[in-house]
């Protein structure tokens, strides 16, 4: 039982990070359905960029105070990584828009490839380990075993991963929700061409979706940083592929969707980990989503697509 | 405007209306192309782009982290920031100076209709066919010394020709987007090498028809739950299926060995002579001199067999039911459904189609190779695939050649630019900078010609007179 435990907590952890990342795929998928394959390594980017201001503070500044160190190098690579964001779509989506449908994923996928290599290239390929940051925690309970006593641990670490994602998620629900940005973002998903007659500037709302996207990947890119606590050019494509895994288990274009194909990603990968086998933890995963798709074609909150004629 | 204020705001014009009148009144007629005016601009446009490379760069040129003793150090290298801001600013404005005019006029949803030479891509298809022939004997003949490297490169070059037309039939003609075909490179090759390593007496031939015939039923397995899903639903689910594949072949290690591969894979026979040195060899028996290039040639010409059989089933299935069935499917699944094509047998002929032709391009890899393992097998193969056909010009057979040909050739010739060291200094290392490359062009040529080099497709049904139709008037893999 503490055991289960221990592993739901786990697994609503790195849930989180991958509901994080979905919202980003799901966001660009909804206005402007194109599956945006660079998306996992704007993550890594975004990962990087936050060890490398992470450094900066600290060894070259030599700030010591970690709860503020840890808000600049959120806001900073927030702030780059959405410029990432914002420059691939600018070079490589927005002169194919209105193209056929295969064109930009072809170049997310090109971009993709430059993004790594370019870290690659940049940065080293060799795998970049950075020391655990916070450690401690609080432990809910405790049982025992023939095996001896299980704790239930709930870290910091995984205390602000999950309140972060809370935040972050209610946040961006009210921004769609309540905000002209948001009005404008609805509004370009339902019918661009419409949209723009009514005033509405599409190009920058599209813009500025992929930019709020790169900055929520630029978040779950830090929290991965300093939950693993090792990051190399490598690691987008996996994320980006179980992110946008979870993206379209919970039903592409759907905000909540996301965030649920992300926690149950994150709960099926931990517990299968947990109770079988480690190495199969991916093929778990991918084996729920083509059985959820094979029942329910449009995902779990999608829209069911209708077939005009 | 104070003489106003007492007034409400106008109610024939708003407010802002009335200022944006006064505003455009005010300013200063300005011709479009003035070139003072567009110097002016291309400087400020170059200046916005050398920040915004400033700022992308800073994290990634200007500072490094690498790891040292204790933990990771930054390092900083601000000249080569500096000078990457250099080379945006020079590129910017060089682009905005000199493509200025053919941008403005190309900007736009320009529809490119039907003008295409009528025989030119048939001309050039003979002219690449008859190159192909007798390809391994010029380049014997005309470059001695490298002969085997480039006989090396037609052959993988030739691989992916023949991969790309066996996903164009799942892509081009069917519609149905598939990012897993690598998993289907990874049956056929698997197929042969368990096969042969663990019988003795199946040979390269007897596996590789049964290695399509494995890989087709593969393509089947996977096709099936597949069937409801449509577009990116289903591009995911390839995906997860070529991911599977992969981790199952890297993790049951007792089966595959596991990320140690397979070797030992015996090589082609040509009806039973092996390509050896000494008595009863291919060189033996025909009285010639032994030299290691004939086993070269002869794998040559094995993939350029496949790959023409390959096009050859493929342009005969196009006009036969089945494939006039699938182009249907792309076009219009509901209309297919209404005429009374069965849209599930259309859909898993297409996909195991495509998976057999993988399937035996795969068990030529193994035998070509001598060793395989998971590595060989992952997401980017199939992207480089499907790249191959789109950037071609989905459906166009002789697109995916062109394509295959600058691509695949194009990452090698960047393995030789030993050159560049002369000028960026000895630590500069040009194959870091291949896939880099790859991946810029992949994107260059996507944006400059988004459907695909070949703009033109043969029509499959002909009333009367055949006319070219141009790329645009097909659908293309918007996966119905």
């Amino acid at each position: 039982m503490e055991y289960l435990i221990q592993q739901l907590i786990n697994g609503l952890t790195l849930g989180s990070i991958y509901g994080l990342i979905a919202i980003g795929y799901t966001m660009v998928y909804g206005i402007i359905g194109m599956i945006n394959f660079a998306h996992g390594d704007v993550f890594m980017v975004g990962s990087f960029i936050a060890l490398a201001v992470f450094l900066i503070l600290t060894s070259i500044f030599g700030f010591a105070f970690l709860p503020l160190v840890l808000l600049i190098v959120l806001i900073v690579s927030m702030l780059f990584t959405s410029a990432w964001g914002w420059t691939v779509e600018r070079l490589a989506y927005r002169p194919l828009r209105g193209s056929f449908r295969l064109a930009p994923l072809i170049t997310a996928i090109g971009m993709s490839i430059v993004l790594q290599n370019f870290v690659q290239v940049t940065q080293g390929a060799r795998v970049k380990p950075l020391p655990p940051q916070i450690s401690g925690g609080i432990t809910l309970m405790e049982g025992s075993t023939e095996a001896g006593t299980i704790a239930v641990q709930l870290s910091y670490m995984q205390m602000i991963i999950i309140g972060v994602t809370f935040l972050l998620m209610v946040g961006f629900s009210l921004l769609i929700a309540k905000t002209p940005l948001g009005r404008a973002q609805r509004s370009c998903e339902q019918d661009q061409k419409m949209a723009a007659l009514l005033g509405v500037n599409v190009d920058r709302t599209i813009s500025l979706t992929f930019v709020m996207g790169a900055a929520l990947a630029a978040v779950a890119g830090m929290m991965f940083l300093l939950l693993y606590g090792v990051v190399d050019f490598y690691i987008g494509f996996l994320a980006g592929v179980k992110a946008f895994t979870a993206a379209v288990l919970g039903g592409i274009g759907s905000l909540p969707g996301a965030m649920l194909g992300g926690l149950l990603i994150g709960l099926i990968e931990t517990l299968w980990s947990g109770y079988f086998t480690v190495e199969y933890k991916d093929v778990a995963a991918f084996s729920i989503l083509a059985i959820v798709l094979i029942f329910m074609p449009s995902g779990l909150l999608g829209k069911p697509e209708v077939e005009k004629v | 405007m104070s003489s106003n204020d007492t007034q409400p705001a106008d109610v024939n014009h708003p407010e802002g209306a009335q200022i944006k009148r006064e505003e455009r009144l005010a300013a200063p007629n300005l011709p479009a192309d003035d070139p003072a005016n567009s110097y002016a601009a291309a400087i400020k446009d170059a200046a916005i782009a050398a920040l915004l490379a400033g700022v992308l760069g800073f994290f990634f040129l200007a500072i490094r982290t690498d790891i040292a003793p204790g933990g990771l150090e930054v390092t900083t290298r601000w000249a080569l920031w500096i000078i990457s801001m250099i080379v945006v600013f020079g590129g910017r404005l060089a682009i905005s100076l000199f493509f200025r005019g053919g941008k403005a006029k190309g900007a736009g949803n320009k529809v490119v209709s039907a003008v295409a030479v009528p025989g030119l891509g048939t001309w050039l298809g003979r002219i690449l066919f008859a190159f192909a022939v007798i390809l391994p004997f010029f380049f014997v003949y005309f470059f001695p010394g490298r002969d085997r490297q480039f006989i090396d490169l037609a052959i993988l070059i030739m691989t992916y020709i023949m991969l790309g037309w066996g996903l164009n039939i799942v892509v081009g003609l069917a519609g149905l987007l598939d990012l897993g075909y690598v998993a289907f490179y990874a049956v056929g090759a698997y197929s042969f090498a368990l096969l042969a390593t663990h019988f003795d007496f199946i040979g390269f031939w007897i596996a590789l028809p049964l290695a399509g015939i494995l890989a087709a039923f593969w393509g089947m397995i996977l096709g099936f739950p597949v069937l409801r899903l449509r577009g990116d639903y289903l591009a995911i689910v390839t995906l997860a299926f070529g991911e599977i594949i992969r981790v199952v072949l890297l993790n049951w290690y007792e089966f595959t060995g596991g990320p140690d591969g397979v070797s030992g894979i015996p090589k082609p026979t040509l009806f039973g002579l092996e390509f050896t040195r000494g008595e009863g060899g291919f060189a033996d028996f025909f009285g010639l001199e032994y030299d290691s290039i004939q086993r070269f040639i002869f794998l040559y010409y094995i993939i350029f067999i496949l790959a023409i059989a390959t096009n050859l089933i493929t342009m005969r299935l196009r006009k036969m039911p089945i494939g006039r069935a699938w182009e249907a499917l792309r076009e219009d699944e509901i209309a297919c459904r209404s005429l009374g094509i069965n849209t599930t047998n259309t859909k898993l002929t297409a996909f195991s189609t495509g998976a057999m032709f993988g399937g035996l391009a795969g068990s030529f890899f193994a035998t070509r190779q001598g060793f395989i393992s998971p590595e060989s097998f992952t997401f980017l193969e199939s992207a480089i695939i499907l790249a191959i056909v789109v950037l071609g010009g989905l459906g166009s057979q002789i697109g995916v050649v062109i394509a295959s040909i600058v691509m695949i050739g194009g990452i090698e010739l960047l393995r030789n630019l030993d050159f560049l060291q002369a000028i960026f200094g000895s630590n500069f290392d040009p194959t870091q900078y291949r896939m880099l490359i790859f991946g810029l062009a992949m994107v260059l040529i996507m944006v400059w010609k988004p459907r695909g080099l070949i703009s033109s497709r043969n029509p499959s049904a002909i009333y009367k007179e055949k006319k070219a139709i141009g790329a645009d008037m097909v659908a293309q893999g918007e996966g119905h």
